[in-house]
């Protein structure tokens, strides 16, 4: 899932200067699941961009909404009545739901609500890691289940480096070292042969190095005539 | 010949080499380097430029290695990963080879966090395993990664790091056959306080024969007082300085005096051990008593390559 944590209210409110009706949109996926953007804290962002309102005499009309998944238009179109009424949405889901919300209304400015941090896992209530560095060719099956491009401070992948000490990672002494994790991981497997072998050097190309990427997959896209079709049946 | 440099002669010879370290300055101005190669020149073999060492910026490695050059005085360059995409790399090891350095050392690097540019982005485009590979087949095949030929390839000698104190400790000779396997000429290790896990490490070395595969350096840091043993006991990641050394030091009446002469006993002993080949000596902050250490230690004079 992708992982966010809410922007500072300081620093929302500061970006919302110059507007005055305002839709708080949230989103019940992942970031409802990390306690960053679902119904419960647009709920109490709403309400405290009202008191703002109250205290300063603003004078702001705050509408709150959540959507099921902000990232898909489906779900987003249902949006547009409220969109209509307000001169900004504070998009509560991650960046991928404010840029959806933004392409659907784009005479609508979205202002980010969070930070939208990685593609993660929780750990335990109230703490999310990061796990896949996305890097679009996964070597898990090398690393014995454990991501280095994401978990290494340095995306290394032959080994860990010298600052490994003690199962942790050199840049701070509560982050584990994803290397030393990988050599454990390898030992149960009895796959410590993995460890021998020298990576060579990685392409990026299916990384963001590339540019932005796109994944077609040709038997599920639609051709001009059952477009059409759909278009009808809508 | 791989690289005509002297430390690659003196190896090939089978001698003890000898190499120092020259940290470059915050500054633009070249003379630190200048001054230090100046007053070291003949007490080590080759000296390494450390190349913006603790993610601190400094003047650039390549640069402080020209210097050194003007000098006479061979220089190691070193690369960090942390810093240049596969491009910059093969890119500066041309242009180091163009200028006559001869020596170069593939390196991780600190992170970018322990030092004055926190906010900063690392690349670990390769890691130090890959960079070895990549610069070897420049030198070896002539050509850059992905296929072009060079019309003249660098003349470098690669050296590599291993920490036989980070962790996990079963892994570290395997990462050292790796960084052997990809091109790895010769080896300087993290500053050697743990003599009793070195040697468990360059047992296990030997006997996988790596020792006759790459010329390994013992590292080595001279203890200028208590709190620096302290320090890198407690605040320097990847090393292990044991109590009895904390202890020593703190006993002694001149611990300046103490840590030179726990260098020069560490450098007795370790001409002792099977596999090792050299030194490394690092005295950071400290580089006015190379000469005295090589000196007592009997490494003097360094012979002609």
């Amino acid at each position: 899932m992708i992982i966010g944590e809410q922007k500072p209210l300081k620093e929302i409110i500061s970006n919302l200067e110059g507007h005055e009706t305002i839709l708080v949109a949230g989103c019940r996926s992942c970031v409802a699941i990390c306690l960053a953007g679902g119904e419960k804290e647009v709920g109490i962002m709403a309400e405290s961009l009202r008191l703002h309102s109250d205290i300063n005499d603003l004078g702001w009309e705050i509408a709150e909404t959540t959507v099921e998944r902000q990232c898909e238009s489906e779900w987003v179109l249902e949006l547009a009545p409220l969109v209509e009424e307000a001169d900004c949405v504070l998009s509560m889901a991650c960046g991928v739901g404010a840029q959806t919300v933004q392409a659907l209304f784009p005479d609508t400015r979205v202002i980010p609500g969070l930070n939208t941090s990685n593609m993660g896992a929780p750990e335990e209530q109230g703490m999310w890691s990061e796990k896949c560095g996305g890097c679009g060719d996964c070597v898990l099956h090398l690393t014995g289940g454990i991501c280095p491009i994401a978990r290494c401070a340095k995306s290394l992948l032959n080994g860990p480096c010298g600052g490994s000490q003690d199962g942790m990672c050199e840049i701070d002494p509560d982050t584990p070292c994803a290397w030393d994790e990988i050599f454990q991981s390898l030992k149960r497997l009895g796959r410590l042969d993995l460890m021998e072998e020298v990576i060579p050097p990685k392409s990026w190309i299916p990384s963001r190095n590339g540019g932005p990427r796109k994944i077609v997959k040709e038997s599920a896209v639609l051709t001009e005539e059952e477009k059409h079709t759909k278009e009808g049946l809508d | 010949m791989k690289a005509g440099s002297n430390i690659e002669k003196l190896f090939d010879r089978g001698e003890f080499v000898v190499t120092g370290e020259i940290g470059p300055p915050m500054s633009s101005d070249a003379s630190p380097v200048r001054e230090h190669a100046r007053f070291l020149k003949g007490y080590a073999d080759a000296f390494n430029l450390t190349d913006n060492q603790t993610a601190i910026v400094r003047m650039s490695s390549l640069a402080s290695a020209v210097v050194c050059l003007e000098e006479g005085v061979e220089p190691v360059m070193q690369m960090t990963c942390r810093d240049r995409n596969r491009i910059a790399m093969q890119s500066d090891l041309l242009g180091a080879s163009a200028l006559g350095v001869r020596n170069l050392l593939c390196i991780a690097g600190d992170h970018q966090t322990f030092g004055n540019q926190r906010e900063s982005k690392n690349v670990y485009d390769l890691d130090s395993i890959q960079q070895l590979m990549v610069l070897s087949r420049m030198r070896d095949e002539g050509k850059v990664w992905g296929d072009n030929d060079l019309d003249e390839a660098p003349k470098v000698y690669l050296g590599a790091a291993a920490n036989p104190f980070a962790d996990p400790f079963e892994f570290r000779v395997t990462r050292l056959a790796k960084k052997v396997k990809a091109g790895a000429d010769f080896i300087q290790t993290q500053a050697i306080f743990d003599m009793d896990r070195f040697e468990r490490w360059m047992a296990e070395v030997t006997s996988r024969g790596l020792h006759e595969r790459t010329h390994i350096m013992a590292g080595l840091v001279p203890l200028k007082s208590v709190g620096a043993a302290r320090y890198m006991k407690n605040r320097v990641s990847g090393m292990i300085v044991p109590d009895q050394l904390v202890d020593r030091m703190k006993a002694a009446e001149d611990p300046k005096e103490e840590g030179i002469r726990i260098c020069v006993e560490q450098i007795e002993h370790l001409l002792t051990i099977e596999g090792v080949h050299g030194v490394h000596i690092m005295p950071v902050a400290w580089e006015k008593k190379l000469p005295e250490i090589v000196e007592r230690a009997g490494l003097l004079p360094r012979p002609t390559p």
